[in-house]
């Protein structure tokens, strides 16, 4: 039986070449934006979570570039880019 | 040189075959690609159908690194506890020329990427694409890494968040029930053992959908591709739908849930997780695309919007690669008069719409909201599981006659609902 697997562990498996700074970044003052709250959910990378004091916040290391929540919160809460070139996730496989 | 005929942003498969295309009519064509190499930052389901654009690129496909030709196709309504599966696979799908093939796009992509190169074009990875140079209300060039490089035209295949077509006024930002988010994983596992466990020779391959469970009634299914050596297993999930309302569990534990599945499990037993990745797929086909061309500037591809999910299968990758051969096309039509402005780059719209691409948009254009019709994804898998729950079922006692058990399920309420649903699916 294959033991369920981590989400760290996976990531784990991809190859992801340092970003210099967030290629995402919660605007400043959305952090408690219900907007936001989608992402906690849909995120495939599990990067959004909420700490004690409500707000949200993003850890980008494992982001792999879906657009999933530029999507579902929009642009007005999150300030989205794709990484610099060379840097980010690098499929293997694809 | 100070100034590109044509600049390409992205090196998928929109942007490689937009080069390959304008390849050998001696033009200053320069691709550019955010990732490492072409294909670092592509995913696929996924499987490519080959018939519509063979003759598009014409001796490509003899070396093409193609995973494995698909001869069974696959359906499951995935209920809470059972599940139904159709397998249908004919004789066509074994002879030449071969319809569709499983693909990886890391291997793919890097290869046609060789080739375009090996005709002469430069492909520039690791660099970012940041903005268009908008001169005079047309596009003039791209901005890339602080530098500015011209063009007459840009060709913008950057992918289903097309930051490009946005900055250039093409399109606004996407809506979240037009799109959709693939997770997948691509599971190693030996190729001796994927014949066996599905019934394949040689390099043949199957392609299977799920409905039902595998996105707890939400608009979207599992996937899986048997690849040469490896299985590409994953969901997509409507994002739209996803928000509405609550979903029970976050999306990577679907991907769990739907590999725990005893349908599922022993088909990947023994095999290993190499790769997990995670893609944004168009779903809003004829009426959610994008502007097609501005002045100096195309757009092709899922940057275009040119993905199109017509419920037995969902496709983009044959549309990328056709839409960057007629935006070529259109372009090379430009170049003879030398205007770049929209009404001579118009006549990529009408290529599109003469060639399979648009026409498939325009005749599945209520693809869309018959298929997020709930009940595909929770009452009928439940409502045919239950059923052949019973036609099944031996009790202790007599086995209840079959007509009765069919009207049990199938009752005069149901058979009209079924209708009513059969008449939105002739819209497709």
């Amino acid at each position: 039986m294959t033991e369920p697997m981590d989400l760290k562990a996976k990531l784990g498996l991809d190859v992801f070449k340092p970003v210099r700074e967030p290629h995402i970044k919660i605007r400043p003052g959305r952090e408690k934006d219900p907007r936001l709250k989608p992402a906690l959910r849909l995120c495939p990378a599990g990067l959004y979570s909420e700490n004690e004091k409500g707000e949200i916040v993003l850890t980008i290391d494992g982001c792999l570039e879906c657009g999933t929540c530029r999507l579902a919160c929009g642009t007005e809460v999150l300030d989205w880019n794709y990484p610099e070139g060379g840097t980010g996730v690098q499929f293997r496989f694809g | 040189m100070d100034k590109f005929d044509v600049i390409i942003v992205g090196a998928g498969l929109a942007g490689l075959g937009a080069a390959y295309t304008l390849a050998d009519h001696d033009l200053e064509v320069l691709v550019l690609e955010r990732g490492d190499y072409p294909g670092a930052k592509n995913v696929t389901g996924g499987r490519l159908y080959i018939n519509p654009i063979r003759d598009l690129f014409p001796g490509l496909w003899e070396n093409a690194p193609l995973e494995r030709f698909i001869t069974h196709e696959g359906v499951t309504l995935m209920a809470k506890e059972r599940s139904v599966t159709l397998d249908y696979s004919g004789n066509e799908l074994r002879q030449e020329p071969l319809q569709s093939y499983s693909v990886l796009r890391s291997k793919f992509d890097r290869w046609l990427a060789e080739q375009v190169e090996n005709k002469g074009i430069m492909v520039l990875s690791k660099t970012r694409v940041d903005d268009v140079i908008k001169e005079n209300g047309n596009v003039a060039g791209v901005l890339a890494g602080g530098d500015e490089l011209r063009a007459d035209v840009v060709i913008a295949c950057d992918g289903v968040i097309s930051l490009l077509a946005e900055k250039s006024g093409l399109r606004p930002p996407g809506a979240p029930h037009d799109y959709a988010v693939g997770i997948k994983e691509v599971i190693a596992l030996d190729s001796g053992v994927i014949n066996e466990r599905f019934n394949l020779e040689g390099t043949e391959g199957t392609a299977r959908l799920f409905v039902g469970e595998v996105t707890k009634g939400k608009f979207g299914g599992g996937f899986l591709y048997t690849n040469r050596e490896s299985l590409s297993l994953g969901i997509v999930i409507g994002i739209g739908d996803a928000m509405d309302y609550t979903l029970p569990v976050e999306v990577p534990l679907l991907l769990e849930a739907f590999k725990s599945r005893p349908e599922i499990a022993p088909l990947i037993k023994g095999g290993s997780t190499v790769e997990y990745s995670a893609h944004v797929i168009p779903e809003g086909g004829f009426k959610a695309l994008g502007n097609l061309c501005g002045n100096g500037i195309l757009v092709a591809g899922d940057a275009a919007g040119l993905a199109l999910n017509i419920g037995f299968t969902v496709r983009g990758m044959e549309y990328a690669m056709a839409s960057g051969y007629f935006a070529a096309r259109a372009v090379l039509k430009a170049k003879e008069t030398g205007n770049f402005h929209a009404e001579t780059l118009r006549v990529y719209k009408r290529f599109l719409e003469e060639s399979f691409v648009l026409q498939d948009f325009i005749n599945f254009q209520k693809s869309p909201a018959v298929l997020s019709n709930p009940r595909f994804f929770t009452h009928y898998p439940e409502l045919v599981g239950n059923l052949m729950k019973d036609v099944y079922t031996v009790p202790e006692g007599p086995k209840s006659r079959l007509f009765p058990i069919f009207r049990k399920h199938m009752t005069p309420g149901e058979l009209w609902a079924i209708v009513k649903d059969l008449k939105h699916f002739s819209k497709i």
